[in-house]
């Protein structure tokens, strides 16, 4: 860089913090508005290592064998599995029982507690001494001996405990014993369809937020060329005065960084006391990756200086005044028909590649695609907003003073409005996307919650014996109103012709219990009946069949009076299929076997409260290692639903930003025509009708911009369904929803310019000659 | 002599800790030409502002028409400023985005007459001023001169009975305006309208039929004086 | 007549001697441009005759410059009608609106009234000159239009003028 070069930059870097109050008040918020737009791509790149160092942490502690087998050593620890749900949250609990003097510990633990005692996160300690946690303590009763550290936790706000215990036993299922802890395999990436989503939330959240930023380094840009028609007066030319204004907008640039580096810092700080979508995050995992924000911090005054140079362009800055050109020249259609097609082009060879199933995908195809389709809008918009004002005649005077400005030009308000634009037509793509995997994740169950509402899976100890006794413990629940009780094993049926294993479940229950699942007609106990249903095929009367467990099964033989019944739907698994034996009926090895799992269906009383978390309470004290769930006639991840209004707030978050933009630009109008509005009072124009004339023009391209941005998103959204094999349907809710929204963000950009309006429409206006 | 048609008496008026006018008077008469001269600063503008109705004095009565305006309530000035008034300024009057024709019907547009009728009326007035050849076209695209006529089309488009003039020629060379004043002059003289002129230029101030002095906020009518 | 009435005017403060007058005239309303001695001579007998001053003394010697003389009441009469009169307007008029706001500030008369005076005058020929003008030929425009310009410039220079009273008396007045 030649010093000349050097100096000029300078001087542009002087001059942007020049002109007293207002100047500083340009930069100051040029500033905030880069600042804000970098803090947040700053935190976007921070989501990689976020996500690392929980996923690390997650496999840090990692304690399940899948099948391995483990020797018993002075160092092993034997590891249950006690996750469990209390209200909305579900969280990891895990029993633990040394096996000899040196056991190896989970990560965040000094010592294993002692049975009876326990170990729980910082965030459980706070819900255990709580209000809310009165039900909770009843369960977790035991005293509190140490808190697990952050390196065993994913985030702050996770729920966690270890439970001491010495009732554990390696061969139950669910426990498994661990002479490290921590996983080496690499844990099972993304589902390909959920990354898809997530890359596209990413782009379309992101790319808004990078036009504000680059509408934020425009701010201003009037009085700029103003001062610049100054600096050419006094003999720069025009080379000069280029340098100068890239130097300006260096300035500004760099100064949004430092801003944004400290919104961001700041931001972090609060991070941990956040949570969001039950995830919660340690202000340490928040950690920019390095080269992208290296990028994030080269990128924005880079862009900045190509956005001014990109504005200069369409001005002739001359010594006595700036001159805009353009508003003659008819835009052209074709190269901004370009971007949005090819940005199909780039998505079509995907269409129908991608699904939960498939290997993968190259993310930066779709991201680009989507990048040049969004792009297309902010594009396309000036050239629509030029091309319909042009056609625009007649109406009131309000009317009119707001098409002509829009006719002389245009290109402001568009520049604007193509941030609200791009971010809807995302919004809308990404809704019908959502909706469509939303259908694709939740399927039909089966389950039929009007008949009984929780199912509860418990060991008994001594087999089928002890069954009338947890009935009876889960009936005197408070609220419960009825228990039906009953065991599933699963049994190898005799190798088919083919040599193909079959396998069925073997249902054990009284017959008041199997009388639900099936027509059975008559019942006494020691009667076995054979379900008639084509997904499972039984095997005929007589034959003998193996049951399913580890090492050599114990066998059966299916008495010959065994009937064949017509399946019933039950409650927890739609209709019956398999074998069905009342207890006598099986040996007693089989039906009294250690640690038979116990399957009893609950229903409640609708009026009485906390039912579920009461039932836990019994079924732990039944057993730590059984479940207790809730039935549902679908099964949603409600996660999903946590991300979808995520994505609405983001949605909102966003436009929120941009309208703030859109307020600068409005007001900033609204200053540079501070004489000509007092000149327009003093004939006697009322407060309405320049009101008026600031909302049609501030609607009319956002009107415009919506059209634009709902096509753009329909056809996004199409050929993203089409990519993931989705019939195509348009989400009208979702886009009535995002419309409105940015409806709203224009009322209320009118809304907050009118008293600035108002103000200047007192005539004190034109006192300033 | 005819009754007075617009009295301000002993106005006063602050902007900040900043005296603007401090007890000046000025009585313009039906159809007469009015020039308001004094340095810059000395609160003539201020003055032809509170005549006018746009400002409110802090004190002193302004009475138009046996209507007292600085009672009236801001709808009810703006109104009459519609009517009954007309504005001439130096310079950055014109609506940038509206064509000559459409700036000059804008004030008959604001008090509900039709488009085409105001916009035929304005042509009418447009070619009374020897502009009617840019009635088409942007006030960027025009000259100083044009664009100063245009708005004394526009001021006198309602035939008002007063047109307030601020430095009407301050951004023209001498001939163009001379001209501006000859036609303003010509045009308020048909009409009959009064115009109050508020310039700091001799020659200018020499198209009206009698002139008063502001000094440091105080008026002086020097013919009653001599 | 204007170098009797800025004798009259001189005189008003106090008595002086005829070399004295003219020494006062020549600084204040003259400087590089000195009367004569006739001139001073011819003036004071002049105003003497008219009664407008007196000998109020003499000093040992000959000729006018020795005799020491005063104003009369009807020579000071005589100084403020002259001071309130406007001047017909015509070119080159500063030098006795010069001597005329001098001689104002010197006496304590308000000198501005004497400005204002002249710069109604003044206003009132332009706009008769306008009105002659927008009626007449090229020919007359044009002629009207010079003497427009002197006329402005003259009001320019009253205006300038008042604007700068204050400064002006503090150099004049002792």
């Amino acid at each position: 860089m030649s010093p000349s070069w050097l100096r000029e930059l300078l001087l542009g870097a002087r001059m942007a913090l020049a002109g007293g109050r207002s100047g500083l008040a340009r930069a100051t918020l040029t500033a905030v508005g880069v600042g804000l737009g970098v803090a947040m791509l700053l935190a976007a790149v921070s989501i990689p290592h976020m996500m690392q160092a929980r996923s690390d942490r997650g496999a840090a502690r990692a304690d399940q064998n899948y099948g391995t087998q483990v020797a018993r050593t002075d160092r092993s620890t034997l590891v249950g599995v006690a996750d469990m749900q209390y209200r909305d949250t579900s969280f990891r609990g895990r029993l633990v029982q040394a096996e000899g003097s040196q056991p190896v510990l989970p990560p965040g633990l000094s010592a294993l507690p002692r049975p009876g005692e326990m170990a729980v996160s910082p965030a459980l300690a706070r819900l255990l001494v709580s209000p809310e946690g009165a039900l909770l303590r009843e369960r977790l009763h035991y005293p509190t001996t140490a808190l697990i550290a952050d390196e065993g936790l994913q985030g702050p706000g996770e729920l966690a405990f270890y439970l001491g215990t010495d009732t554990l036993t390696a061969d139950t299922s669910g426990v498994s014993r661990r002479n490290a802890f921590g996983d080496e395999n690499t844990s099972e990436g993304l589902d390909p369809v959920l990354l898809l989503l997530v890359v596209i939330i990413f782009v379309v959240l992101l790319l808004p937020v990078a036009m504000f930023v680059a509408s934020a380094i425009r701010f201003g840009g009037d009085s700029r060329d103003r001062r610049l028609a100054g600096v050419r007066l006094v003999g720069a030319d025009t080379g000069m005065a280029r340098r100068i204004a890239a130097g300006e907008a260096m300035l500004s640039a760099l100064l949004g960084i430092a801003a944004g580096a400290v919104m961001f810092l700041a931001g972090r700080s609060f991070v941990g006391s956040v949570e969001l979508m039950g995830i919660s995050v340690y202000p340490s995992d928040v950690q920019p990756d390095p080269v992208l924000a290296a990028l994030i911090v080269l990128a924005v005054p880079a862009a900045a200086v190509v956005v001014t140079m990109l504005s200069l362009r369409r001005v002739l800055i001359e010594p006595l005044g700036v001159v805009r050109r353009g508003a003659d020249t008819p835009r052209r259609l074709w190269w901004r028909l370009l971007m949005p097609a090819l940005g199909v082009l780039l998505l079509l060879p995907l269409v129908g590649s991608v699904s939960k199933e498939s290997e993968g995908f190259s993310e930066w195809q779709v991201i680009g695609g989507v990048c040049l389709i969004l792009l297309g809008v902010a594009t396309l918009l000036p050239w629509l907003v030029q091309s319909v004002v042009r056609r625009i005649h007649g109406g009131p005077v309000a009317w009119q003073l707001a098409v002509r400005r829009l006719q002389l030009d245009g290109s402001m308000s568009a520049r604007a409005v193509t941030g609200v634009a791009v971010a809807v037509a995302g919004a809308i793509g990404l809704q019908m996307m959502f909706a469509a995997v939303e259908a694709n994740y939740q399927r039909f169950s089966g389950q039929d919650s009007t008949r009984a509402q929780i199912s509860i899976a418990a060991r008994m100890p001594h087999g089928w014996s002890d069954a009338a006794g947890f009935a009876a413990r889960l009936a005197a629940t408070p609220g419960v109103t009825s228990v039906t009780p009953r065991s599933v094993l699963s049994l190898n049926l005799p190798a088919s012709p083919s040599g193909e294993q079959a396998s069925a479940p073997l249902t054990i229950g009284e017959c008041a219990v199997l009388r639900r699942l099936a027509e059975l007609g008559d019942c006494a106990d020691g009667d076995v009946f054979l379900v008639d249903n084509p997904d499972v095929p039984v095997p005929a009367p007589g034959a003998t069949v193996t049951l399913n467990e580890e090492g050599e099964g114990a066998t059966w033989t299916i008495p010959s009076g065994a009937r064949t019944v017509r399946p019933l739907s039950d409650p927890l698994n739609g209709d019956t299929v398999g074998l069905l034996a009342t207890p006598a009926a099986l040996p007693v090895a089989i039906r009294d076997r250690p640690d038979l799992q116990l399957q009893a269906l609950v229903t409640v009383d609708a009026a009485a409260t906390d039912t579920v978390d009461r039932v836990t309470n019994t079924r732990w004290e039944l057993d730590p290692l059984g479940t207790t769930w809730e039935l549902n006639p679908t099964v949603v991840d409600n996660k999903f639903a946590q991300i979808r209004r995520g994505l609405f707030a983001g949605a909102a978050a966003t436009l929120l930003l941009i309208g703030a933009s859109l307020l600068v630009v409005v007001l900033e109008q609204l200053r540079d025509r501070r004489r000509l509005l007092a000149v327009l009072v003093a004939f006697g124009t009322r407060r309405r009708t320049m009101s008026w004339a600031i909302l049609w023009q501030t609607a009319v391209p956002v009107v415009l911009g919506l059209v634009l941005a709902c096509a753009a998103g329909v056809g996004l959204g199409a050929v993203l369904l089409r990519i993931i094999g989705a019939p195509v349907a348009i989400d009208w809710a979702g886009i009535g929803v995002v419309s409105a929204l940015a409806g709203g963000v224009i009322l209320l950009v009118t809304g907050l310019s009118l008293p600035v309006l108002w103000r200047l429409m007192r005539a004190e206006g034109l006192r300033t000659e | 002599m005819t009754e007075p048609l617009l009295v301000g008496t002993d106005l006063f008026k602050m902007y900040g800790t900043t005296p603007a006018l401090r007890g000046s008077s000025l009585t313009v008469r039906a159809g007469e030409i009015v020039a308001v001269m004094g340095s810059s600063g000395s609160g003539k503008s201020t003055l032809l502002h509170c005549l006018a109705g746009i400002v409110r004095p802090d004190d002193g009565t302004v009475v138009y028409a046996g209507r007292q305006i600085s009672a009236m309530s801001d709808v009810e000035r703006s109104a009459l400023r519609r009517r009954d008034f007309g504005f001439v300024f130096q310079f950055g009057q014109l609506v940038p985005e509206l064509t000559c024709v459409e700036n000059v019907a804008l004030p008959l547009r604001l008090d509900g007459v039709r488009r085409k009728e105001a916009e035929r009326r304005s042509r009418e007035w447009l070619d009374r001023l020897e502009v009617g050849d840019v009635a088409g076209k942007l006030p960027g695209q025009i000259s100083g001169g044009q664009g100063q006529r245009i708005a004394v089309a526009r001021a006198l488009v309602t035939e008002p009975k007063v047109v307030f003039a601020d430095e009407p020629t301050g951004a023209l060379d001498s001939l163009n305006g001379e001209k501006v004043m000859q036609l303003l002059g010509q045009a308020a003289r048909d009409t009959g309208a009064a115009v109050v002129l508020v310039t700091h230029e001799p020659r200018v101030a020499a198209y009206a039929d009698r002139e008063v002095v502001v000094r440091d906020g105080a008026s002086l009518d020097l013919e009653r004086v001599a | 007549m204007s170098i009797g009435h800025s004798f009259l005017g001189l005189l008003e403060g106090r008595p002086r001697h005829g070399y004295d007058l003219k020494r006062a005239y020549d600084e204040r309303f003259s400087p590089g441009r000195p009367l004569h001695h006739g001139q001073v001579y011819a003036t004071l007998s002049r105003l003497l005759k008219n009664g407008l001053v007196v000998v109020d003394g003499l000093e040992p010697g000959e000729g006018p410059e020795r005799k020491r003389y005063a104003v009369t009441d009807a020579g000071i009469t005589d100084v403020q009608s002259w001071l309130s009169q406007p001047e017909k307007p015509e070119p080159y008029l500063q030098s006795v609106l010069y001597t005329k706001v001098v001689l104002a500030l010197m006496t304590g008369r308000p000198a501005d009234e004497i400005l204002d005076v002249q710069r109604t005058e003044h206003l009132r020929l332009m706009r008769e000159v306008t009105r002659r003008k927008t009626g007449g030929d090229l020919a007359e425009q044009l002629i009207c239009d010079h003497a427009l310009f002197h006329l402005e410039a003259d009001l320019r220079w009253l205006e300038l003028t008042a604007a700068r009273l204050n400064e002006l008396a503090a150099r004049v007045r002792p």
